[in-house]
C-alpha cells in the first residue's frame, strides 16, 4: 500500500515536467511573445526589449526553460500582472475557499446522490424511479449559475434563509489560520465564525452539487440496477440473509466501484470549474480569480493555477484508486 | 408424509403486450426425508425455475405468477411472507447454484460469507462463528481452513469455490438441500469429487437432496427418484434401476439414448433428440413433445396426456408409452453400487 502511494505520487513527477514544457511552449508562442502579453500592443520597441532583458527572454532558450523549472519547483510562480502580487499569496488566499466549496457539494452531491439512486433501482419503474431520473435530467440539464440565480432569489432574497454572498460576515472579524474559513473557526474555538462560513456555503454548494449529483444519482442506479442481478446477490438471498444485510454487505458495496470512478472525475472537475458559482454568489475562490485572470491576460496567475488543477487531479485520482483496493480486493493495490 | 411436496407448481411471466410465458406448468412431485431426488431435463423445461420458484427466489417483478402449492413439513412455501421466507430459507432449506464464482460475493472474504450464514440463523458471533465456518470449510474438504476464510473467492480455485458455497449451504443442518446444476461450471475431474461430496454430505447428515441436473450421468450416480421433466411438466417418474433399465416415456427414452457412449464405434453417430423445447407453453392440445417423438400417434394430438400410474409405483404422461421391456440397457451399472 504505502509503496502504491510512493509510485503514484513519483508519477507527478512526469507529468508535471511534461505539463512544464507545455506551459512554457504556450509562453513563448504567445502572439507577439510575452512581452506583448504584459504590455499590450502600445509597447515601444525599446520598451519590449527592455522587458525581454528584464526576463532573460535574450538567453538561450533552454537556459531559459532551466530557470523556468527552477523557479516552479520552489513555487515561485511569478507575480500576477493585474494584482502585482505574488501569484502563490493569491493562491494561499483564495484556493482554499474553492476547496471548501467543492467538499461541501460532494457531500451534498454523494450524501443524497448514492441513497437517491439506490432507492430508483429498488423501486424500478414506479414514480420514486421516474422522478429522480428525470430530476437527474433536470439537473445535468439547468445552467449552474441559473440555478444559483434561483436559489439567491428564493432562499436568500425572500425568505431571508441564508445569505447571498460572500464567504463569511466580515463584521465578525474571524480569526485566519489556513484560509480555510470553517477550519478556522473551528480551530480558533470561534464557533459563531465557522456555522456563518458554513451558512455562507449552503446555497453555492448546493448549485455547484447539482451537476454532480444528476450523475451520481444515475451512475448508481444504473450500477445497483445491474448488482441487483447478480448470482450472488441470489446466493446472498437464498441463505435467507435479512434484506438490509443483503442490501449493505452484498449490493452497495459491489455497485459502489462505478460511482467511486466518477465521484473522482468529478470532484477535480469541480475544483476547476466553481467559476460560474462563485461569480454568481460573490465567493472569493479560485474560480472567480482566473475568470478574471483570462479577461485580463494575467499570464502567471492562469498558469499557476493550470498546474496547481494539474497536481489536484492526480492526487484526487490517487484518492479514487485507493478507495477502489478498500472497496474491491481482486485490484487491491501492491 | 413427504419432507416436500410440490402440487400443480405453475410459474409465468406477464409481460404487458405481449403473451404470457409459461416457464412451469404444472409441475407435481416430491421428496422425503433423506431422499436423493434428480429433477432431469434439457435446458428450459423448467428445472430451474421450479427450484427458484420453491425457494421463493424468483425475480420479483409484475407480472410474475406463481400458482400451486410446495408444501415443506407441514407449510406451503409459496404462501408464506417474506420474512417467514427468509427464516426457513438457509436454514431449512439450502440452495447450491450453478456458477461457483458468479454466486460468491468478489469482493467479500470467504469467512464472511460463511458467518453469515451462521449469525443470522443460528445466533453465533465473532470467535465462535469463525470457528465454526473454519470446521465447515474442514468438513467439505478445504485444505487450511483458517487461511482460506481471509481469502476473497478469486484466490480460490473453481472446486474449492464450489466446496465453500457448499459448506455455506449446510452450516445450518438443512432437512433439504437443492442443487441447481451445482457441477456444470466444473472440470469433469472435480465434478466427480464434488459429486462425492455431495454424497456423502447426505448420507451423513440425513439431508434430503433436489438434485437439478441436465446430466444424465449424475442421476445414475446419485438419485433415488427421478423425475424428468419436459416442457415445464413431469412426464416420468420412476426409481432410478427402473427408469434407466425401462424408460416408458419416449422422451427419457431419447434423453437416454443421446448419451454418447464410449463403447460406441467409430463411426456411429450421436443419437440426438431431433428438433427443440418447444416454448409453446402452456401444454397445447394433446402432448408438448409430440412434434419431436418417434411413437407418436393419432391419439397423441387432441388431449393433453394424463399422468399414468403403474403397479410398481412409477408414473409417465403418454399415451402410447415405449412397451416393457425396455430396449435401452441401463447406463454404467457397475457405478450404482
Amino acid at each position: 500500500m504505502f509503496r502504491f502511494i510512493v509510485r503514484r505520487l513519483l508519477q507527478l513527477i512526469p507529468t508535471l515536467f511534461g505539463l512544464s514544457l507545455l506551459l512554457f511552449i504556450w509562453l513563448r508562442r504567445l502572439p507577439g511573445g510575452p512581452e506583448t502579453a504584459i504590455l499590450g500592443e502600445r509597447g515601444t520597441p525599446e520598451m519590449r526589449a527592455a522587458i525581454r532583458r528584464n526576463m532573460g527572454l535574450d538567453e538561450p532558450i533552454l537556459v531559459q526553460y532551466g530557470r523556468f523549472v527552477r523557479r516552479m519547483i520552489k513555487l515561485d510562480l511569478g507575480t500576477s500582472t493585474s494584482t502585482k502580487r505574488a501569484v502563490t499569496t493569491e493562491f494561499i488566499e483564495r484556493f482554499p475557499g474553492t476547496v471548501e466549496l467543492t467538499i461541501t457539494a460532494m457531500i451534498i452531491a454523494i450524501g443524497v446522490g448514492i441513497p437517491l439512486g439506490y432507492l430508483a433501482a429498488r423501486r424500478r419503474g414506479r414514480f420514486l424511479d421516474h422522478a429522480s431520473v428525470g430530476g437527474s435530467l433536470i439537473g445535468i440539464c439547468i445552467p449552474v449559475f441559473f440555478l444559483g440565480y434561483v436559489l439567491k432569489a428564493i432562499f436568500s432574497e425572500n425568505l431571508h434563509w441564508f445569505p447571498s454572498s460572500g464567504r463569511q460576515d466580515p463584521t465578525l472579524g474571524a480569526t485566519r489560520v489556513t484560509n480555510f474559513f470553517v477550519l478556522d473557526g473551528l480551530m480558533t474555538r470561534e464557533w459563531d465564525a465557522a456555522a456563518d462560513a458554513l451558512w455562507h456555503l449552503v446555497l453555492p454548494a448546493i448549485a455547484l452539487a447539482s451537476i454532480p449529483l444528476a450523475i451520481i444519482v444515475r451512475i448508481t442506479r444504473a450500477s445497483v440496477l445491474e448488482v441487483l442481478n447478480e448470482d450472488f446477490v441470489r446466493t446472498a438471498e437464498a441463505k435467507g440473509l435479512t434484506e438490509q444485510t443483503v442490501r449493505r454487505r452484498h449490493v452497495l458495496r459491489n455497485a459502489m466501484l462505478p460511482v467511486a470512478t466518477s465521484i473522482g472525475l468529478l470532484a477535480g472537475g469541480l475544483l476547476s470549474g466553481a467559476v460560474l458559482t462563485e461569480t454568481v454568489f460573490a465567493f472569493s475562490g479560485i474560480g472567480a480569480f482566473v475568470a478574471e485572470a483570462i479577461g485580463q491576460r494575467d499570464y502567471p496567475v492562469l498558469m499557476g493555477f493550470i498546474l496547481i488543477i494539474a497536481v489536484v487531479y492526480v492526487l484526487v485520482n490517487l484518492l479514487v484508486d485507493l478507495s477502489y483496493s478498500f472497496i474491491d480486493p481482486r485490484v487491491r493495490v501492491r | 408424509m413427504a419432507l416436500l411436496e410440490v402440487d400443480d407448481l405453475s410459474v409465468t411471466f406477464a409481460r404487458r403486450g405481449q403473451r404470457a410465458v409459461h416457464a412451469v406448468d404444472g409441475v407435481s412431485f416430491s421428496v422425503d426425508a433423506g431422499e436423493v431426488v434428480g429433477l432431469v431435463g434439457e435446458s428450459g423445461c423448467g428445472k430451474s425455475v421450479t427450484s427458484l420458484a420453491i425457494m421463493g427466489l424468483l425475480p420479483k417483478q409484475p407480472g410474475l405468477r406463481v400458482g400451486g402449492k410446495a408444501v415443506f413439513d407441514g407449510t406451503d412455501l409459496l404462501q408464506l411472507d417474506d420474512r417467514s421466507r427468509r427464516d426457513i430459507r438457509g436454514r431449512d432449506i439450502a440452495m447450491i447454484f450453478q456458477d461457483p464464482l458468479s454466486s460468491l460475493n468478489p469482493v467479500i472474504p470467504i469467512g464472511l460469507q460463511v458467518t453469515e450464514v451462521l449469525t443470522r440463523h443460528r445466533g453465533m458471533k465473532g470467535a465462535a462463528a469463525a470457528k465454526e465456518a473454519a470446521a465447515l470449510l474442514d468438513r467439505v474438504g478445504i485444505p487450511d481452513p483458517k487461511r482460506r476464510l481471509k481469502e476473497y473467492p478469486h484466490q480460490l480455485s473453481g472446486g474449492m469455490r464450489q466446496r465453500a458455497l457448499i459448506a455455506m449451504a449446510v452450516a445450518c443442518q438443512p432437512r433439504l438441500l437443492i442443487a441447481d446444476e451445482p457441477t456444470t461450471a466444473l472440470d469433469v475431474t472435480i465434478q466427480a469429487q464434488i459429486l462425492e461430496l455431495l454424497k456423502e454430505l447426505v448420507r451423513d447428515s440425513g439431508t434430503a437432496l433436489l438434485m437439478i441436473t441436465h446430466d444424465l450421468g449424475v442421476v445414475a450416480g446419485m438419485c433415488d427418484t427421478v423425475n424428468v421433466l419436459y416442457g415445464g411438466r413431469v412426464v416420468e417418474t420412476a426409481r432410478r434401476r427402473p427408469l434407466f433399465r425401462q424408460p416408458r416415456h419416449p422422451y427419457t427414452v431419447g434423453l437416454l439414448g443421446s448419451v454418447p457412449r464410449l463403447d460406441a464405434g467409430r463411426g456411429e453417430k450421436l443419437n440426438p433428440i431431433p428438433g427443440s423445447v418447444r416454448d409453446l407453453l402452456p401444454w397445447p392440445d394433446g402432448c408438448a413433445f409430440a412434434p419431436r417423438c418417434a411413437r407418436r400417434i393419432d391419439e397423441c394430438v387432441g388431449e393433453p396426456p394424463q399422468l399414468v400410474h403403474t403397479h410398481d409405483g412409477r408414473s409417465y404422461r403418454c399415451v402410447n408409452p415405449e412397451p416393457v421391456p425396455g430396449t435401452v440397457p441401463a447406463p454404467r451399472e457397475e457405478e450404482q453400487a
